[in-house]
């Protein structure tokens, strides 16, 4: 079992990693996001205690991408039911930490990109307060346009850059 | 026409100026190549492309110095690259005509030519290995001398004496300060690689200042041409550091919880004005140079950043969303946080990046039209915006210390490179390596004498 996790963390880190973007997950990503509650999700955690729901790729909380509209940096309708399952898993276990990086498209300035990048990991950040996270569990940082994960020149990359992730300590 | 007559020293040069309207280039928008071929160099070279130009260009003819080829490095190729480089001349080819003394100069000849001004000079290397270099600029109508140069240099500042002279010619011919011994800054990107560069203006010279494997961005030169402050994410995120160019030694002077970033020198060069997400948002503060003595200077709940300070210190104008759209604003530097700012743009919905004018009198910024950014400049008292250019992605524009060119990172074909517009948008230059991403430029100071 503890090998089928470390396969599965290692897949999903490199996924993380990888540099090319991947247009069809990403519409999964969206899509699971608006179908599944936050109340699936800990049910799910909750039936099979054995596997580690942030990494179960069938658990909301394997998502952990948060998309943005151009400029903007609004946490869309789309993406709350994602939001709040992590914001639920922070305030059941009080040791998780969380990373939020926010990330720009390439377009225009790199520092109000940068600036940017902050609000939209702010914007996710709060919203987990609401929700019940804690303040001292979750750090907001940015990465500006400076850590592309779709290299390209198009609305798609730009698209998929306009994001902030999640990600938990020791990941 | 009058544009470019008007900006000449009325008294001695009307000669010239006559001769320019007789003599105008019908090539509006011809493209001029120039290869900066030089000696074999350490690091990559920025080769310069000039587009533009031509109908308000002066004719000028630069003779090679006497004994000049004996040299290692020429000087007058060098010379005539900064001239045809500044969009203002047009180089006049001198034949066979070889005067290295006034008296030797024929003026009909160079009449015949079509140049309006002419340079004749003489080096002679001196024991020890020490060069004396004496220039002449010749007004060719009027058959006067219109200024003289003498300077004596060691053979490896051949380049930098060059440069002055260049210098000394533009400033006698157009009234403007030249630029042409100043450096630059810029970020390269190859590969995983970034690397923090200085360069001449002309791109010759380039030194790395820091090497990362991690982004490098929005470097400062300190007024006085010694430091640069820029923001690397070394650490994971974006830390401000200030680096002393001579000692290479460097110090971390905001490195708060959070962002820090978008570092711009007061003029005097005791503070510097950060960006900082330590207190939620983005907002500006003030840091002295050594990190310490840290103050809120901007208040809202929005995005406050990209502060530039007015030539005389007393304001700053930065990018704020806090009216919907990023936009330019300008705000007193008083010493205690404010919120009053006055909104200076207002076409369009997105302007950013301003950089204010070495005179104050105006600011250069990005503008987005539809899906084009571009650098704009607007005048503070008329309020007039004027585009400079047409390509897609425009960023970081950079003005030279005289006010009269703009420095700016584009792209071409997915690839950035840096480019060069003049003030009035009628010239521009791409400079570009053979290798490598280039981005974040930033005119250095004009050096102060020696």
């Amino acid at each position: 079992m503890k090998r089928v996790l470390c396969v599965l963390l290692i897949g999903l880190l490199s996924a993380c990693a990888s540099k090319t973007p991947k247009p069809g997950a990403d519409v999964e990503d969206k899509s699971v996001g608006t179908t599944r509650s936050a109340a699936e999700a800990s049910q799910g955690r909750q039936a099979e205690p054995s596997l580690n729901p942030l990494t179960d790729p069938s658990n909301v909380l394997s998502r952990r991408s948060v998309y943005f509209d151009f400029d903007s940096y609004v946490v869309k309708d789309e993406f709350r039911s994602l939001v709040v399952a992590h914001a639920h898993y922070l305030r059941d276990n009080p040791s998780a930490r969380v990373l939020l990086q926010g990330n720009a498209d390439e377009r225009g300035s790199r520092e109000y990109n940068l600036a940017l990048g902050q609000r939209r990991a702010d914007a996710v950040r709060h919203a987990m307060t609401l929700s019940g996270a804690r303040e001292s569990q979750i750090e907001s940082v940015s990465l500006g346009e400076e850590k592309p994960r779709a290299t390209g020149h198009d609305e798609a990359s730009w698209a998929e850059n306009r994001r902030t992730d999640i990600r938990y300590q020791g990941e | 026409m009058t544009a470019i007559i008007s900006r000449f020293p009325a008294s001695s040069l009307k000669a010239i100026s006559m001769q320019i309207r007789l003599r105008r280039l019908p090539a509006l928008g011809a493209v001029f190549f120039l290869w900066l071929l030089g000696a074999p160099m350490a690091h990559a070279t920025l080769n310069i492309e000039i587009f533009g130009g031509g109908a308000t260009q002066i004719p000028i003819a630069i003779v090679p110095f006497a004994a000049e080829e004996r040299l290692g490095q020429g000087i007058t190729p060098v010379v005539g690259a900064d001239l045809h480089r500044s969009g203002l001349f047009r180089l006049v080819p001198p034949g066979g005509l070889r005067p290295h003394e006034p008296i030797e100069v024929v003026y009909p000849d160079w009449v015949n030519r079509g140049a309006a001004a002419l340079v004749i000079g003489s080096t002679t290397t001196l024991p020890g290995g020490q060069v004396a270099i004496r220039v002449q600029l010749m007004d060719v109508a009027r058959q006067v001398q219109l200024a003289s140069y003498a300077e004596t240099v060691p053979a490896e500042q051949l380049r930098a004496a060059a440069h002055r002279i260049a210098d000394m010619i533009y400033e006698k011919l157009t009234g403007d300060v030249g630029v042409f011994s100043t450096r630059i800054a810029y970020v390269v990107k190859d590969g995983k690689k970034y690397s923090l560069q200085v360069a001449d203006a002309d791109g010759f010279n380039s030194q790395p200042v820091i090497e990362y494997t991690e982004p490098i961005i929005s470097p400062a030169w300190s007024p006085d041409g010694t430091r640069l402050a820029y923001v690397s994410f070394e650490n994971k995120k974006p830390v401000v550091y200030v680096q002393t160019l001579a000692t290479r030694s460097r110090k971390a002077v905001a490195n708060f919880k959070g962002s820090n970033s978008a570092p711009a020198w007061s003029p005097d060069g005791k503070k510097l004005a950060v960006v900082l997400s330590l207190m939620g948002g983005s907002q500006i503060f003030l840091v002295k140079a050594d990190g310490s003595g840290m103050q809120r200077l901007s208040q809202s709940s929005g995005i406050d950043t990209e502060p530039s300070f007015s030539p005389d210190g007393r304001y700053i104008i930065f990018t704020s969303d806090r009216g919907g759209s990023p936009q330019i604003y300008r705000m007193a530097v008083t010493g205690h946080p404010s919120s009053a700012a006055e909104r200076l743009t207002f076409e369009g919905n997105y302007n950013v990046s301003p950089d204010y004018s070495p005179d104050g009198k105006s600011f250069a910024f990005i503008h987005r039209s539809g899906d084009r950014f571009n650098v704009a400049v607007q005048d503070f008292a008329t309020r007039q915006v004027q585009l400079l250019t047409d390509s897609k992605f425009d960023e970081s524009p950079s003005l030279a210390p005289n006010g009269k060119i703009i420095l700016y990172a584009t792209e071409i074909r997915g690839r950035g490179i840096l480019s060069a517009v003049s003030s009035d948008g009628r010239t521009r230059q791409q400079l570009s390596t053979q290798a490598g991403d280039i981005r974040e430029p930033a005119w250095g100071p004009l050096r102060r004498p020696r």
